[in-house]
């Protein structure tokens, strides 16, 4: 049998769609925890960025702390959040949030400093106060950069929050880690199909939101 | 009226920009800062709006302390106009128009109706109004930073170098729409350039500022091209300002004759009698055809498909005696032909004619009634 047999046996079994281990609940679950974390990952990122993007100061420590964040593997953060505060949602969304942050932050930060200044210029110079200069003027210009950081932070997020499982908590991981255990392939590929799909669905998400959100005068088209 | 008192900006690192700069910009007249880069003209600019704070001195506006009034409300009463006009990418071209007027609480309607108001003054077609920036040119981006910077009505307008990055025939256009709208408008305009032709063009008073900040000379145009207060600012107004000053010089003076003109039907003896060594030929409406010599036209008249162009006419009245000479050393006969309104001939002026007025001129320009007609 190759994967496409697995992933077809694993589909077309109708008990796969029902109940507390169906695919529908799986997914709702791994949903809510990716929009979780990204949430709170965007809590932290966002504000910091736009703050030290816009007065210019802190990017070198900014990067210090990314760059530390990111040499942090997920797994193992896991596995000791776990042993110093128990099992629950709390200790999963730890390293999931530290996982996201850094795009976030990194990209926003990036993002408000590359501004043309001759706007941001022509906004001080016509009397805008500094909050709206940040908000009116330089969030919206640097949107299209901002959102591909927050879309790589869901991707990560979405391929990462399979870890839950470890920790008896739902989400698609559930089937890759159950499916191992249980030598059950159409179980492992299964799971790994929707992890992949739910991915190119954040992707098509985050393209409509560019569409919606961006200015066209920004997008130029 | 905005009284620039003793102003210093000194850098922490120690580089002066401006140094001891004391200046009085009239109102309601164009005041242009003019120097080299690293003159400080820029930063004097950005002291008026408080982009940049002294470190000693005080600006006076009306005669109040400029730092006694909120620094967001002194902006807004200035429109700030820079140089590659600094359009909100993100905001249609009405919308960046009205931006202050909503920032000032206008409602959404009234902006927008004031906004395409401005369109119209500044020279825009209103069709551009829901465009964005990018769709537009530079020249048609810098009369939208023009209108979004008048939008609020405010009494000063602040321009820090509005035209330098647009082509020269663009920028001549947008030169010549700043003196009209000026004309209707009346504005306290401080204009920063390092262009001196534009500074001679465009302002009422024009102050030269050399490299550390410090104020070389504060005067009015003509009165700069005729009377440069040191080398420095000689240098700076370039080897052709005596010819420039001829702007300053109306040619309504001049004396024209008509002896040389002719009209193309006229009979042959008419011809051979002038003693004139050109003869400007006109059509029957008067208007300019070019010029003949006189003794060459034989049988059956004047033959109009051989006559030497006649070159640009000048206006008397409208024109400079810059703009005369110009048309006198171009014509092929080295006569300028003056023409009225409707390019009908009113007669034509010798280069030395001109010269003679040019010499008239001065000599009453050094008796101090310049007459200023651009």
């Amino acid at each position: 049998m190759n994967v496409l047999d697995f992933a077809h046996a694993f589909f077309s079994d109708g008990a796969h769609w029902h109940g507390y281990d169906g695919i529908p609940q799986r997914l709702l679950e791994h949903v809510r925890y990716t929009l979780l974390a990204l949430a709170l990952a965007a809590l932290i990122g966002l504000p910091v960025g736009l703050l030290t993007g816009h007065t210019g100061r802190g990017g070198n420590a900014l990067a210090f702390i990314a760059n530390a964040a990111r040499a942090l593997p997920s797994f193992g953060l896991l596995v000791l959040v776990v042993l110093l505060i128990g099992f629950g949602l709390l200790p999963v969304m730890i390293p999931l949030v530290v996982l996201a942050v850094p795009p976030i932050l990194v990209t926003t930060y990036e993002a408000v400093r590359s501004v043309d200044p001759s706007p941001v210029d022509a906004a001080r110079g016509m009397g805008m106060h500094e909050s709206r200069i940040l908000l009116q003027v330089e969030l919206p210009v640097a949107l299209p950069l901002i959102l591909s950081g927050l879309r790589s932070a869901a991707i990560q997020i979405v391929s990462t929050a399979t870890i839950a499982a470890y920790v008896s908590l739902g989400g698609l991981g559930r089937y890759i880690i159950d499916g191992l255990y249980q030598r059950d392939y159409e179980k492992v590929v299964g799971g790994a199909t929707l992890v992949a799909v739910l991915a190119l669905l954040t992707l098509a998400v985050f393209w409509a939101a560019g569409r919606f959100a961006v200015s066209p005068g920004v997008r130029r088209r | 009226m905005i009284r620039i008192d003793s102003v210093t900006k000194r850098y922490p690192d120690g580089t002066v920009a401006v140094d001891r700069l004391s200046l009085d910009i009239p109102d309601r007249s164009i005041t242009v800062l003019v120097g080299p880069s690293g003159c400080g003209k820029t930063t004097t600019l950005r002291m008026i709006n408080r982009m940049v704070e002294p470190t000693e001195g005080t600006i006076l506006l009306d005669g109040e302390d400029i730092r006694r009034q909120p620094v967001t409300a002194l902006r807004r009463s200035m429109g700030y106009v820079i140089q590659n006009a600094g359009l909100f990418p993100h905001r249609t071209i009405v919308d960046n128009i009205a931006t202050v007027p909503r920032m000032l609480g206008w409602g959404r309607r009234r902006a927008r109706e004031r906004a395409a108001e401005l369109m119209e003054r500044v020279g825009l077609d209103t069709s551009l109004a829901q465009r964005y920036p990018y769709q537009l040119s530079g020249g048609q981006q810098q009369r939208v930073g023009v209108a979004r910077a008048l939008a609020a009505d405010p009494p000063v307008l602040l321009m820090d170098e509005p035209f330098s990055a647009v082509d020269p025939v663009v920028r001549k256009g947008l030169q010549d729409e700043l003196l009209r709208i000026q004309e209707e408008l009346g504005k306290t305009i401080v204009f920063v350039t390092h262009d001196i032709d534009e500074a001679v063009k465009l302002g009422t008073m024009v102050a030269v500022l050399r490299r550390g900040g410090r104020l070389a000379q504060y005067a009015p145009p003509a009165e700069l091209l005729s009377a440069p207060a040191d080398g420095f600012v000689e240098d700076f107004l370039g080897a052709d300002r005596g010819i420039r000053r001829l702007s300053f010089f109306p040619s309504a003076a001049l004396e024209l004759t008509t002896d040389a003109v002719i009209p193309a039907d006229a009979p042959a003896e008419r011809i051979a009698a002038s003693d004139a060594r050109y003869l400007l030929v006109t059509d029957s409406d008067g208007r300019p055809l070019g010029w003949t010599e006189p003794g060459e036209p034989a049988a059956g008249g004047i033959r109009t498909d051989r006559l030497l162009p006649h070159g640009r006419p000048f206006v008397p009245g409208a024109d400079s005696l810059r703009v005369a000479l110009d048309c006198a050393v171009l014509s092929p006969t080295g006569w300028a032909v003056a023409v009225d309104d409707d390019g009908r001939v009113t007669g034509v002026v010798s280069q030395q004619t001109i010269a003679e007025a040019i010499r008239a001129a001065h000599a009453q320009g050094r008796t101090g009634k310049t007459e200023v007609a651009r």
